[in-house]
């Protein structure tokens, strides 16, 4: 093993490779897909509760803990979720080094925009109504 | 800094469509639109949390032609993106690899998909009355 001998002990505890993230990437789009899985079965009822429902009783739902809770949860671990889809996407099928960059940082400032909108919404309602 | 000429993936136009592959295919493909969904979603949030006009407006384009065909498309990727996630979950902790398993968990995921859509709707149609 002469490669073992050229890594620094440090380097070879933490046996991350090169690309020094290992498989966090990998992880995080796992814990996020457990996550979404009861956090969607109940959001999709409840939106299918709302069919046809006013402001009044949407505000209502979401001035309740529980549903204001959920819902923010939901938007972290959809965010994040896509955040994490939509980047291997364009690693895929972007291969121009600009234009790759350009889209990673725009997949990320778009995510982090919608979650804060999103659960400012929630937020507003769950406190102001 | 000249490039590397590597193969690229994926080459799609030289495979045989198979089950298999266009179920991955379609599980991307629903990645991407469900991600152009929570623009949606953030929208309806924003308006319910900003007022009774607003929140009007948003309503009144859900209720439009054009607002239910892109919820039944949405609702349909939201189920089919859920339980083809739930049968990735089950490969990722080392099942249902084998030829037979996978064409009859793939078949199980479209059945499930097109089902849960149908209730979902009916469902909401009953809600509505």
């Amino acid at each position: 093993m002469s490669d073992a001998r050229l890594r620094s002990p440090l380097g070879r505890v933490m046996g991350l490779g090169s690309a020094k993230e290992g498989v966090a990437h990998w992880w995080a789009q796992r814990l996020t897909a457990i996550a979404l899985i009861p956090l969607l079965i109940w959001f999709v009822s409840a939106v299918i509760g709302l069919t046809g429902a006013g402001r009044g009783d949407v505000v209502a739902w979401l001035r309740r803990p529980m549903p204001a809770i959920a819902t923010v949860l939901l938007l972290i671990a959809a965010f994040y979720h896509m955040a994490l889809g939509v980047q291997v996407v364009i690693e895929d099928y972007v291969h121009s080094e600009w234009s790759k960059l350009t889209l990673l940082v725009l997949n990320k400032f778009v995510a982090f925009v919608l979650a804060a909108a999103g659960i400012f919404a929630v937020l507003r309602i769950a406190f102001q109504g | 800094m000249s490039q590397v000429q590597r193969p690229l993936s994926p080459h799609l136009q030289v495979y045989k469509w198979q089950l298999t592959s266009v179920l991955s295919i379609i599980h991307r493909a629903t990645g991407l639109a469900l991600a152009v969904g929570t623009i949606f979603l953030v929208w309806w949030l924003l308006a319910a949390a900003t007022g009774p006009t607003a929140f009007r407006v948003a309503q009144g384009f859900w209720g439009s032609w054009i607002g239910i065909l892109l919820l039944i498309g949405w609702s349909w990727s939201l189920f089919y993106h859920l339980c083809n996630g739930i049968r990735h979950l089950f490969w990722d902790a080392g099942y249902g690899f084998e030829l037979k398993t996978t064409y009859a968990s793939g078949w199980t995921v479209v059945t499930a998909s097109v089902v849960l859509t149908v209730i979902a709707w009916i469902a909401a149609a009953m809600v509505r009355g």
